[in-house]
């Protein structure tokens, strides 16, 4: 079975993200960028089903442009067997995302996606479930836990107040919460032969998908600032207010 | 596959690989370096390491270049697209009182080398990154994120470097995810790390380089970048500050550039020879914002980056022998910065191209020295600047601020720089604190949280990653001698001159280290007194993420 | 315009989260509520603001697939499709937007109008307002955006619908409540956190625990706190550590360190107690009150 890993380059998630002055957006330019870290996770999790046998291939995957080959290089590092890079300028929401993964997995076949929950940039939180109804598959989203046996996968799902666990009929989309592992590093020895792995470039415009957005950003603004509120004297005073004012206890 | 002692000497397994040469550190020496070595050379296998997570994420500078070395280096840089935009227009050197400035006038003539006509306002991380771009395309391996944690020793020659482990625990244990570092053998080994390396210093101490040099002085570059409305933006205006708010026996001043999209560089170098154990840098950049020269241009602006990092001022005198069996050191790790002119770039980045090619005809005549590295150094116009201004920042030491300023007039007018004398530096800077009993507090405003702003506040610009389940990378030798030293005698300096608020005192009188805050910037390794804090690389990868713009 | 609101039950009654989005989709025009499971169809009916309850009481596990096949189906009748930022919510919408190739939007904090919205991105450091062209908009709404509508007051007719054929691609196995009492940081209704101020780790479980018992609060932790060993690292809030976003967040004892704001600015309510007046967590405080802690915090377990 291969297991197709789709990654997103996001600002990294040590840098303190700046809105832009004129309010285009958050800046990117210059920023150290990274693997958005649920994705890393979604790969570990392929590179050890990959371990136990029950992957045969993991293969990265990527959109964006030329400069994105950076984290399907990263991937390779950790150990996905070769990567794909969808090349396009187009800055692609997620529902294009999908449509485009859609002809990714038509071509590669692949028996399991595996890719992170949400990306730490736009947070949409999206991808895999749309990506897994376009191609009429089940989904396992916030994974802590998955097994593979007989064709199946069975998810063990981060939800409100506790775990859900599903079984899966193969092919499916798992999404991967944070408790789903600890990756591991690109070890230098594995960046260096991680250079010599293959990686496809698919010009996004050949894969047939509009990439019109259907969503788009009117602006962006930094949140309001907090602003000090009031000082209670007893206990007493402050149980009532949250009581009856902020009406949160 | 080799066997290493660790420290604790138990062998450790290390995956190998060769090049002909390997670089520490992705600064302007390091990757000038890697260039010429691959165009001279495109047969060379070249390695570079670099500790930050990326090329730049290390790189604090203010900066103004003096193009002259890029020129030699790409004489078509403009084609390709270096990120030198704003040339220098404007420039003002000023003497602060509290309350005032005076225009030093005739800049050019008073002190010629301060003089920028010609020059650029860029961010040396941008600068940095394009030069990383420009040494990938000539088929440089960069690895960024990896750490030279050790010099790779064979027959007392060095024979490489070993970079950090990864995944290992605050204890000092592996952690599941532990991956040995590797050895990176070399013919060659350049060492590019910056002001006080610590291989560099490893390398100096074990081939007993700085034997024939005077103590190495340094400074605490600590540095904010600011947009700023673009009506109050005037591209490529420079000033330079020195008087208040320093006392007179300490070197140093503000810098402030109009550079970029509406970016104010606005930072403060601090001697680390001063003797005032009360004295902090931080809040002495913080405070002199306050001044009424250059509060007025951040009116409207925000704060949008904070870093620091030492720099060598020493000049020739402080020089360091550059040559080892294996190795060479290039840039400021060796200390070729131009401190009178307040340029480190462009001689970091000819002592680079000088290193490049004495280790190619090394590495060629299958020398273990390059040889040939110091009689080219002196043979060319780097030794030449550096020895005109050699007698300056001495000057300062010696006679402080004001003779100091007096003697750069008198040697630059009348002598030229060619005074039949050298002044030379007596002390290391972990010798010239005084008690903390003999020496007057300094009272610094509260920050106000708009102009001023706390350590805290100022570190979280700097985006610092570091695990914090790895080993404490600041390595204090015995908690008895700083309670004794440190803290009786001294009142806990470190606590004021780190940028970033590592170290601090508890209730109980004890050292706290914040190792996760640190910024790399090595003022504690020059500054303690007893010498007793010990720099060493964390895991590759930690330590601050500064934008392009830094 | 007519919108649908794919609500939850919890011990019978429907969840807050489901009436803020309930609140939200009032903004609309008319709204009616889709109801999964055997339970809860009498609480729903009595929520105000309601016109009709759909429900579906053969989807009992609320699974993706047949949900969203079944919304599939209802979504011609509707301009907009909302769901709270839940789990189960997150899980589903996106799902219905695959179907139809439309772009969800996630987590809205504010209506501009009918298709513009504004919703946190970077882990809240920045808002964006975005345009929806989709002739159905498809939103998951944060609760703490919008007050909830009365759980009684409304009287909306009920309509059965068969659940769609099931594929039987996903099964449902088990659902495991949290074992622990205390909430998890992350997803905590209120959290209470502790500093230095406390002093050593037994103040800081004495003190601190039963507050969080009587609140069903998580307890959280200052980096300061977690380095002189009074907590663990995986209750630190800040920077490095976990960003929380409760209805509630009490900081006791800690000063508010930048890296400690990041990780807690966005709760919805914020209380600080703290000897020091001059403490930075004051300014961010919606309700402050200075003094020293081995008083307060049992005066505050007693006074809850």
């Amino acid at each position: 079975m291969k297991v197709l890993v789709p990654v997103k380059r996001v600002v990294d998630y040590n840098i303190k993200p700046r809105v832009a002055a004129d309010g285009r957006g958050v800046e990117t330019q210059g920023v150290k960028m990274s693997m958005n870290p649920f994705d890393e996770i979604a790969l570990e999790e392929a590179l050890r089903l990959r371990e136990k046998g029950h992957a045969s291939e993991v293969i990265a995957v990527t959109i964006g442009p030329q400069v994105a080959q950076d984290v399907l290089r990263t991937a390779m590092a950790m150990g996905a067997d070769r990567a794909i890079l969808i090349s396009t300028d187009v800055d692609c929401e997620p529902r294009v995302v999908a449509n485009l993964l859609k002809a990714v997995v038509e071509k590669e076949q692949p028996g399991l996606i595996s890719m992170g929950k949400q990306a730490i940039d736009d947070d949409m939180n999206a991808t895999g479930q749309m990506l897994a109804a376009k191609l009429g598959w089940p989904q396992g989203t916030f994974a802590s836990q998955i097994d593979i046996a007989d064709g199946h996968a069975t998810v063990t799902r981060e939800v409100d107040g506790g775990t859900e666990t599903l079984a899966l009929t193969l092919p499916a989309v798992i999404t991967a919460d944070l408790r789903l592992n600890e990756p591991r590093y690109a070890s230098l020895p594995n960046i260096m032969k991680a250079r010599k792995k293959p990686l496809e470039t698919l010009e996004a415009a050949s894969l047939g998908v509009d990439l019109t957005p259907h969503l788009t950003v009117v602006k962006v603004a930094e949140p309001p600032q907090r602003t000090a509120g009031i000082i209670v004297e007893t206990v007493d005073e402050l149980v009532q207010k949250l009581k009856t004012e902020a009406k949160v206890i | 596959m080799s066997q290493t002692q660790s420290d604790n000497t138990t062998a450790i397994e290390r995956e190998e690989m060769a090049f002909d040469v390997v670089i520490v550190g992705g600064g302007p020496a390091g990757l000038t370096a890697a260039i010429r070595l691959r165009q001279q050379q495109p047969e060379l296998s070249v390695c570079l390491l670099e500790k930050g997570s990326e090329i730049g994420a290390h790189i604090v500078s203010g900066a103004v270049l003096e193009p002259s070395a890029l020129t030699e280096l790409f004489p078509d840089w403009p084609e390709r697209g270096a990120p030198l935009h704003t040339p220098v227009r404007d420039e003002k050197l000023l003497f602060l009182t509290k309350k005032t400035a005076i225009p030093i006038p005739a800049l050019h003539l008073l002190m010629p080398q301060m003089n920028n006509r010609g020059n650029y306002i860029i961010s040396l991380g941008a600068f940095c990154r394009w030069l990383g771009e420009q040494a990938e395309a000539l088929g440089v391996e960069i690895y960024p994120g990896f750490s030279g944690a050790d010099l790779f020793i064979e027959d007392g020659k060095v024979c490489g470097v070993i970079t950090g482990d990864m995944g290992v625990n605050r204890q000092g244990k592996p952690k599941p995810d532990y991956t040995p570092g590797m050895i990176l053998r070399a013919k060659q080994t350049i060492l590019a790390e910056g002001a006080r390396g610590s291989l560099s210093k490893k390398a100096m101490a074990r081939f007993d380089l700085r034997k024939n040099a005077d103590p190495q002085t340094f400074g605490l570059g600590i540095k904010e970048v600011w947009e700023i409305p673009a009506e109050n933006h005037r591209p490529g205006f420079v000033q330079h500050s020195f008087g208040w708010p320093l006392d007179t026996h300490t070197y140093g001043g503000a810098f402030l550039y109009h550079f970029g999209e509406n970016l104010v560089s606005y930072g403060f170098i601090t001697a680390l020879d001063y003797r005032n154990p009360w004295l902090s840098p931080f809040e002495e950049m913080q405070r002199t914002k306050q001044h009424p020269a250059f509060k007025k241009h951040f009116e409207g602006g925000r704060r949008i980056m904070y870093g620091a990092r030492a720099i060598s001022e020493g000049g020739l005198q402080s020089l360091p022998h550059p040559i080892f069996p294996g190795g060479v050191l290039t840039g400021d790790c060796a200390g070729f910065l131009n401190m009178p002119k307040i340029k480190g770039i462009h001689t970091a980045m000819r002592s680079g191209m000088i290193a490049a090619d004495a280790v190619l005809e090394a590495i060629q005549t299958e020398q273990t020295e390059a040889s040939t590295y110091m009689r080219a150094l002196k043979a060319s116009r780097l030794w030449k600047e550096l020895s005109a201004a050699r007698n300056i920042r001495p000057a300062f030491s010696h006679w402080g601020m004001l003779g100091g300023a007096a003697y750069s007039g008198i040697d630059s007018m009348i002598f030229r720089g060619r005074a039949p004398w050298t002044l030379h530096h007596r002390h290391a800077d972990n010798h010239t604190l005084l008690p903390a009993d003999k020496a007057p507090k300094i009272d610094y405003p509260k920050a106000d949280g708009k102009l001023t702003f706390t350590r805290a506040e100022s570190v979280f610009l700097s985006n610092i990653s570091h695990d914090d389940d790895q080993p404490v990378h600041l390595h204090v030798g015995d908690m008895q001698t700083w309670k004794e030293v440190n803290l009786a005698r001294f009142a806990a300096p470190e606590s004021r001159y780190c940028p970033a608020g590592v170290y601090e005192t508890n209730e109980a009188e004890e050292l706290v280290i914040n190792a996760q805050n640190c910024v790399h910037c090595k003022s504690c390794d020059i500054k303690d007194p007893g010498q007793d804090i010990n720099w060493c690389t964390p895991e590759g990868g930690s330590g601050p993420n500064y934008p392009s713009g830094m | 315009m007519t919108a649908l609101v794919l609500i939850e039950i919890e011990n019978g009654k429907v969840r807050q989260a489901s009436r803020s989005a309930i609140a939200a989709a009032s903004r609309f025009g008319e709204v009616d509520a889709l109801l999964l499971g055997d339970a809860g169809a009498e609480a729903a009916s009595t929520l105000a603001g309601v016109r009709k309850v759909l429900h579906v009481p053969a989807l009992t596990h609320a699974l993706a697939e047949p949900t969203a096949a079944l919304l599939a189906t209802l979504a011609p009748s509707y301009s907009h499709i909302l769901a709270a930022s839940s789990s189960s919510g997150k899980n589903i919408l996106p799902r219905l937007a695959g179907l139809l190739d439309v772009q969800p939007i996630s987590d809205v904090v504010k209506i501009e109008d009918e298709s513009t919205f504004i919703r946190p991105i970077y882990a809240g450091n920045a808002l964006a307002t975005v345009q929806s062209s989709d002739s159905v908009k498809i939103l998951t709404i944060r609760s703490s955006s919008f007050d909830p509508v009365a759980e009684t007051g409304g009287n909306a007719s009920l309509e059965v619908l068969d659940a769609p054929a099931d594929e039987g691609k996903s099964r449902f196995v088990k659902l495991e409540q949290s074992q622990s009492d205390r909430p998890e940081l992350e997803v905590a209704r209120v959290v209470i956190s502790g500093g230095k101020g406390l002093k050593d780790a037994s103040n800081f479980h004495n003190l601190l625990e039963p507050i969080a018992d009587k609140l069903g609060a998580a307890i959280g932790a200052s980096r300061a706190a977690v380095d002189s060993g009074f907590a663990p690292n995986e209750m630190q809030v800040g920077q490095t550590g976990k960003v929380v976003a409760p209805e509630l967040y009490i900081a006791t004892g800690l000063s508010g360190a930048i890296q400690h704001l990041a990780g807690m600015k966005d709760s919805r309510v914020i209380v600080a107690i703290n000897i020091d007046p001059e403490a930075p967590i004051f300014k961010v405080a919606d309700y402050g009150m200075v003094g020293d802690l081995f008083e307060i915090l049992p005066a505050l377990t007693k006074a809850l």
